[in-house]
């Protein structure tokens, strides 16, 4: 049982650590570059297989030599190697040309029989580099998983997705394996068995002290290594066309309020008698 | 997924010291063990004053179990015992080190979070061998039954697990004890409850005021009328670089007074002894509380049932003799027990002798007898009673009686440390408050020193507290929220108080009909899971789910 997980650097949007100049454009040198959190769940996914069937876990990501600290968070979640796809040739890539270059890489890898991705990067959004990755290796895709169990026997995975990402509405699908999974962010990462919570607290152990050295388990691959014609990939592969971008004006923060010390009974009778028509009460 | 459970051939519940020390003889012994633990990590559930002894006459002891326990877990070693008599700012101070000294090999002080921590993870190597290991977060809410008989334990957050045997370890609020219906939660003579503020001092502080080294500590009781009339005492013991302080009281006590456990604590806090101690010094860092069985009246006498064993607080195997404490040593030996009673059992292929050959094997070590001494039961008949300790203590403060303590003088020390003596004493108000407020009243001094701080709010200490609440699942309800059958929870809950909206147990005045009512309301976000209220009130109590709660980061 092999499985791959695709991973992306992106720009920590998170309270504090993201700068913007002062036009509201993203200051990439200023920002630190980490994992997208919705690969989380695509590595526990992986994770969860390996606790309960075994087998091995790569991750891999398409980006330049920096990359490799997204790496080694990747790898403090979970992988037994990494792979980084990472060439002058390859840079401003859109999804098409991404999905060209990561296919060519798992290709390359061998087959594994299972491809799995985080639900769309903090960055564009789009949701579309795994789906397209998906069809330029040919393999069925299940989206929005947020529990399956894989039988390598019958050579089928079983997958519970969310239908229109409506978590009141699952259904279970079967597909047969080699296949390529999107995990939602819903993603049930627990487990209900003492041997798999104990499985995964050895493998948890050995995969930090490996993200420690994770040169040790990294294999990079350039354009010429991957024999991609350079038409197809990086910029010149892209037929994305990027207008313009435009910043999101921001919601007023301020509003016009009147202000009430919860010890001034007399304010608080008024704050009642303004809410009392609102509550429909009498 | 399948619908098989799982096995193992021993489940203990509980990461502290008696559920490690089940686990690491069991696996020693080649069973298969999985040790379950609700805390976030072990250690964080868990709450001493508090010492570990190493007993000199016990067969087992934790860094025998565990070696480098002392260098790696522990605090700093007991190298002088004091019990201070205090009367107002007179104090009278034994040294009662002699006593500390009978039967034990070595004594540390300890926190536990950081001394479970260190256990688990060397018990997690040791059971991973077997096939077992430790898991945390994962809370045992009761025992899986078959036809009636034990075969296994059922979790919040795993599926039924089967066992050949299970080790409840799983403390003093023990659900699988309760579910075998071996212990209960029903009279507050049977219970002490403890109070502690963990304050941080520089380790150079320490060395001065206590006048010792980095490899010496010290251990302090105290006695008399700080507490008013409520049955107890408080103690200080110097850790690497803090230093616990707490106070212990009888639960019916602290109930019949009305009491509030954190206000006692205070009055320890702001004594003038503690004023020279703490002075510039006052940096409170924990707040925790912990329910204490008193062994002597709730220690099992045949802790098992079928597949079952109790251990440590759970069975009630917690020794508060006089100025004898001891709990933790003797969970580790009784866990140690229970673990060579199963593979003894398994060798003869009679598995189902395991709960006979454990409560054999407390006997005839000796562990039956220290928690249950014959002399406190001949004492106890006689001394106990209204009228007798009404006798006594009219005596003792009589001109007679404080003559006699006059004229005993300095001999009261080494009677004070009679290791007999000590386990005869009394339940009663004469030994914690009479005699030693009539001994400093008689032979004290006066003690200078003004408590240059105030002790920190009760809100303030729980606001330092950390929690994950389990919100909208609240682990205790109330059955009966009237103040005859609850509202004793209210002054009693370390973290409720009259006339203070932020703790658990509140007393609300509700109108109906022109009719005023007071009922008693609970809200558990702050509970220290001591599980005071499971006997003083009426509720339905269980744990939070696994890695909810409370979480001591120093216990």
């Amino acid at each position: 049982m092999h499985s791959v997980v695709l991973t992306k650097g992106v720009p920590d949007f998170r309270e504090g650590k993201v700068s913007f100049d002062e036009d509201g454009h993203l200051e990439r040198g200023a920002t630190p570059t980490v994992m997208n959190p919705n690969d989380e769940f695509a590595l526990q996914a992986a994770l969860q297989t390996k606790v309960k069937r075994g087998g091995r876990v790569s991750v891999m990501s398409m980006g330049p030599p920096g990359y490799e600290s997204v790496l080694e968070e990747a790898m403090g979640v979970y992988a037994d190697d990494c792979y980084l796809l990472s060439d002058r040739e390859m840079a401003a890539a859109d999804t098409w040309a991404t999905a060209i270059t990561l296919s060519a890489g798992i290709e390359k890898i061998g087959d594994p029989d299972l491809v799995i991705a985080g639900f769309k990067t903090a960055d564009g959004e789009t949701g579309q580099t795994g789906p397209q990755t998906a069809w330029c290796l040919d393999r069925p895709i299940v989206t929005h998983v947020i529990a399956m169990e894989v039988d390598e026997d019958a050579g089928t995975l079983r997958a519970k997705r969310l239908v229109e990402g409506d978590v009141d509405e699952i259904e279970t699908v079967e597909a047969p394996l080699p296949a390529f999974v999107v995990t939602d962010p819903e993603f049930d990462t627990s487990y209900r068995r003492a041997e798999h919570r104990l499985r995964h607290k050895q493998l948890k152990a050995e995969t930090e002290a490996r993200a420690e050295n994770y040169e040790d388990h990294l294999t990079s691959w350039s354009a010429e290594e991957l024999e991609l014609d350079p038409d197809f990939i990086g910029l010149d592969g892209s037929p994305t066309i990027v207008s313009a971008v435009d910043p999101i004006p921001k919601a007023p923060s301020e509003r016009e309020a009147t202000m009430v010390e919860p010890d001034d009974s007399e304010g608080m009778g008024e704050v009642l008698e303004t809410m009392r028509p609102l509550a429909g009460g009498d | 997924m399948t619908d098989e459970y799982e096995h193992y051939e021993a489940v203990v519940v509980g990461g502290g010291p008696g559920g490690a020390a089940a686990a690491a003889t069991l696996a020693r012994n080649d069973v298969e063990t999985l040790v379950l633990e609700r805390g976030v990590e072990a250690g964080s559930k868990n709450v001493t004053g508090g010492l570990v002894y190493a007993e000199e006459s016990a067969p087992y002891t934790i860094d025998g179990l565990f070696p480098d326990f002392r260098e790696e877990a522990a605090e700093r070693p007991v190298t002088d015992y004091y019990l201070h008599n205090v009367a107002g700012e007179k104090v009278k101070t034994f040294d009662i080190s002699d006593l500390h000294d009978h039967d034990t090999e070595w004594a540390d002080a300890v926190l536990r979070r950081k001394m479970d921590s260190w256990v688990a993870d060397r018990v997690h190597e040791i059971a991973s061998e077997t096939g077992g290991g430790l898991l945390t977060d994962v809370r045992v809410n009761g025992l899986l039954r078959e036809d009636g008989e034990i075969v296994g334990v059922t979790c919040d957050e795993l599926d039924p697990i089967r066992a050949d045997f299970v080790v409840a370890a799983d403390g003093v609020n023990s659900e699988l004890a309760r579910d075998a219906g071996l212990m209960d939660w029903e009279d507050p003579d049977e219970w002490f409850q403890g109070v502690k503020a963990v304050v941080d001092v520089p380790p150079e502080v320490i060395a001065e005021r206590f006048d010792i080294d980095d490899d010496e500590g010290e251990a302090h009781l105290f006695s008399g009328d700080l507490f008013e009339d409520v049955r107890g005492g408080g103690f200080v013991y110097t850790n690497e670089d803090s230093l616990s302080i707490g106070t212990v009281f009888h639960l019916d006590s602290l109930v019949a007074e009305e009491a509030e456990p954190h206000e006692l604590l205070d009055s320890l806090l702001t004594h003038p002894l503690m004023a020279n101690w703490l002075e510039g010094h006052y940096d409170e860092v924990e707040y925790s509380a912990k329910l204490v069985p008193d062994s002597k009246k709730a220690a099992h006498p045949s802790p098992h049932d079928g597949r079952l064993v109790l251990v440590g607080d759970a069975a009630g195997q917690m020794q508060a003799q006089g100025p004898i404490i001891k709990g933790m040593n003797h969970a580790v030996t009784a866990g140690a027990l229970a673990g060579e009673a199963f593979a003894e059992a398994r060798m003869r292929n009679d598995p189902e002798s395991v709960g006979d050959l454990y409560e054999r094997k407390l006997r005839d070590e000796g562990l039956m007898a220290k928690l249950r001494p014959s002399g406190y039961r001949l004492a106890s008949a006689l001394g106990e009673h209204a009228p007798v300790t009404a006798l006594t203590d009219s005596v003792l403060t009589s001109g007679v009686g404080r003559a006699a303590v006059g004229l005993l003088g300095d001999r009261l020390e080494s009677l004070y440390s009679s290791p007999t003596l000590s386990q005869i004493v009394p339940d009663t108000r004469t030994p914690y408050v009479t005699m030693p407020t009539v001994i400093a009243e008689e032979l004290g001094e006066r003690v200078e020193g003004e408590a240059d701080y105030e002790p920190k709010s009760l809100l303030d200490r729980i606001g330092d507290l950390t929690y994950d609440t389990d919100v909208g699942n609240p682990h205790i309800r109330l059955r009966d929220a009237s103040a005859e059958a609850s509202g004793a929870a209210v002054s009693a809950c370390p973290v409720s108080a009259h006339d203070f909206g932020g703790g658990c147990y509140r007393e609300e005045t509700v109108e109906t009909n022109g009719d005023e009512e007071t009922i008693i309301s609970l809200d558990t976000q702050p509970c220290v899971e001591c599980g005071t209220c499971a006997v003083v009130a009426d509720t339905e109590w269980e744990h939070p789910r696994g890695g909810k709660g409370v979480e001591f980061k120093q216990g």
